[in-house]
């Protein structure tokens, strides 16, 4: 055979053996949840509040933690999207095309999305300590919006600058601002990305459990200000399982595994909607 | 008949960067008539195109002087509005890009960026101006579907019934067939010949022969430079400068 049909065959094999290792890793994962995590998932867990000594194995779920979760990561998304999107829309269409100050900024945002999220929890702390303000639902949503906006940012601003540049010079010529153009044009058009882009960033913050420590606290009882402490899965999950008790490192398990199934259908969701309102994007 | 004049450009220069894209261009189009720019590529056909309408404006390092008068107006004059002077141009790009939504949405997308939200008066000027495009015929019954569905060949004449939705005087094409197939060529070049009698026509193209097929007037440019001007005839049958003459026997390109 000839050398370059081997090497083609050589290559085509790592491929193959690299996306089947991380199928496999992801299935074990999923399936690692599932075998620990069903026998003790139970309708309590997801409709009650931790009862006393829940950590030790007595009765409750922890509904808590799953609203606590929601609404936390609902309210980082949404807040990450209000600033994310015109940030991603300036840079492509307004700021002068590859300037330095661009550069610049795509530079920093990739920098942001590699710092460790505790980093961030500790930077909202001591920002919530300048303040005065105790531990709350309403800091970790700040704290997450935060974690989760720099990759925001640049997958939105990936997906924005694929938008044809012809598409753009379409609007104008017909009169549009810049303002039609990117809200009516190029939103539309970038949709499906977008939406990737938060599905992405809404995975992060909700499984997210270092950015909350110092800044939600944790709480048995549901969630009903944003000035009050809130608990999330992460640390529902972290806390359950730290403790030696065979009964509640299973139930750490089904929470992950409550955790995960909240992801995918929120993806599903999003995935379905995306498709009803993307029919109109020109390829 | 003696033509009005619609466009009249100036000394023209535009510099990109270091380089001189248009060197001192003066020229004049004439009102309702097909004005083609012919010349080999590279020799900034597409960029004399689209400083008429002021595209040229958001290429990043883009340097203009000169003047480009539409109706006594100078367009480039930084005072006036581009919304406003872009609204008296329909463009054609090479290849057609609808906006991403239905049929209907595109055409209605310049009236009603520019005021008009009747749905009455919107329904009656996607019909007019579809029909202008000769495309009514094979959308009337799926006004509401995605303009992406649509072959290339409608989607180009989406695109001009777009432009003329705005109701502008010129139409500005940038080979506006150079991406079709012959077919859908032609049918965009007879729309052409029947919109001459309403608006003034500025086309580049590459292809000489549709040049001479719907040419009224001829500008050739080369290598930034204006070489000749004039009633296409004129410029077909008896170029006075020998490089027109050249590029026309095919000798240069």
């Amino acid at each position: 055979m000839e050398r370059r049909n081997v090497e083609e065959k050589i290559f085509k094999g790592l491929m193959r053996v690299s996306t089947l290792l991380i199928l496999f890793s992801l299935l074990l994962i999923l399936l690692t949840m599932a075998v620990k995590g069903l026998p003790f998932l139970s309708l309590a867990m997801i409709t009650q509040t931790p009862q006393g000594g829940y950590y030790l194995g007595k009765g409750g779920g922890i509904l808590n933690a799953i609203l606590g979760s929601l609404y936390l990561a609902g309210g980082a998304t949404f807040l990450a999207i209000l600033f994310s999107l015109p940030v991603a829309l300036y840079v492509n269409l307004y700021a002068r095309p590859d300037s330095r100050s661009v550069s610049l900024c795509r530079f920093i945002l990739d920098v942001l999305c590699g710092v460790p999220s505790i980093v961030y929890g500790a930077f909202g702390f001591t920002i919530m300590v300048f303040f005065g303000l105790r531990a709350s639902l309403l800091g970790g949503i700040l704290a997450i919006a935060l974690l989760i906006l720099p990759m925001m940012i640049r997958s939105m601003d990936e997906v924005i600058r694929l938008v044809p540049r012809e598409l753009l010079e379409s609007s104008y010529a017909l009169g549009a601002t810049r303002l039609e153009t990117a809200v009516k044009i190029v939103v539309r058009q970038s949709l499906p990305g977008i939406l990737t882009a938060v599905l992405i960033a809404l995975g992060r913050g909700i499984g997210d459990a270092a950015a909350v420590i110092f800044t939600t606290g944790f709480t048995d009882a549901i969630p009903t200000s944003l000035l009050r402490p809130a608990a999330t899965l992460p640390l529902a999950i972290f806390f359950q399982l730290s403790v030696p008790i065979r009964e509640v490192q299973g139930r750490a398990y089904a929470s992950a595994l409550i955790l995960t199934i909240l992801v995918l259908v929120i993806s599903l969701a999003a995935r379905l909607l995306s498709k009803k309102l993307t029919r109109h994007v020109v390829k | 008949m003696e033509d009005r004049t619609h466009i009249r450009v100036q000394n023209l220069n535009v510099f990109y960067r270091q380089q001189q894209i248009l060197k001192d261009i003066t020229l004049n189009i004439p009102d309702r008539k097909i004005t083609a720019i012919i010349g080999p590529s590279g020799c900034g056909k597409t960029t004399l195109l689209k400083s008429f309408n002021r595209l040229v404006d958001s290429i990043e390092g883009v340097r203009i002087s000169g003047q480009v008068l539409v109706d006594d107006e100078n367009i480039l004059d930084p005072r006036n509005e581009v919304t406003h002077i872009r609204k008296k141009m329909g463009l054609l790009l090479q290849k057609p890009y609808p906006l991403p939504m239905s049929i209907y949405d595109n055409v209605a997308y310049g009236p009603r960026i520019h005021g008009i939200k009747e749905k009455k008066r919107l329904d009656e000027m996607v019909e007019r101006y579809l029909k202008k495009a000769s495309l009514w015929p094979e959308v009337r019954e799926r006004l509401r579907q995605p303009a992406s569905m649509l072959s290339v060949g409608q989607q180009q004449r989406l695109c001009l019934a777009r432009g003329l939705a705005v109701e502008p005087e010129i139409i500005l094409g940038d080979e506006p067939t150079s991406a079709l197939d012959p077919q859908s060529s032609q049918r965009i070049e007879q729309t052409f010949f029947e919109l001459k009698q309403d608006y003034t026509i500025v086309i580049v193209t590459h292809i000489l022969r549709q040049a001479r097929r719907m040419a009224d007037y001829v500008i050739f440019l080369y290598l930034g430079e204006l070489i000749e001007q004039g009633p296409a005839a004129e410029i077909f049958e008896n170029p006075r400068q020998e490089l027109t003459r050249e590029y026309i026997k095919g000798l240069i390109s």
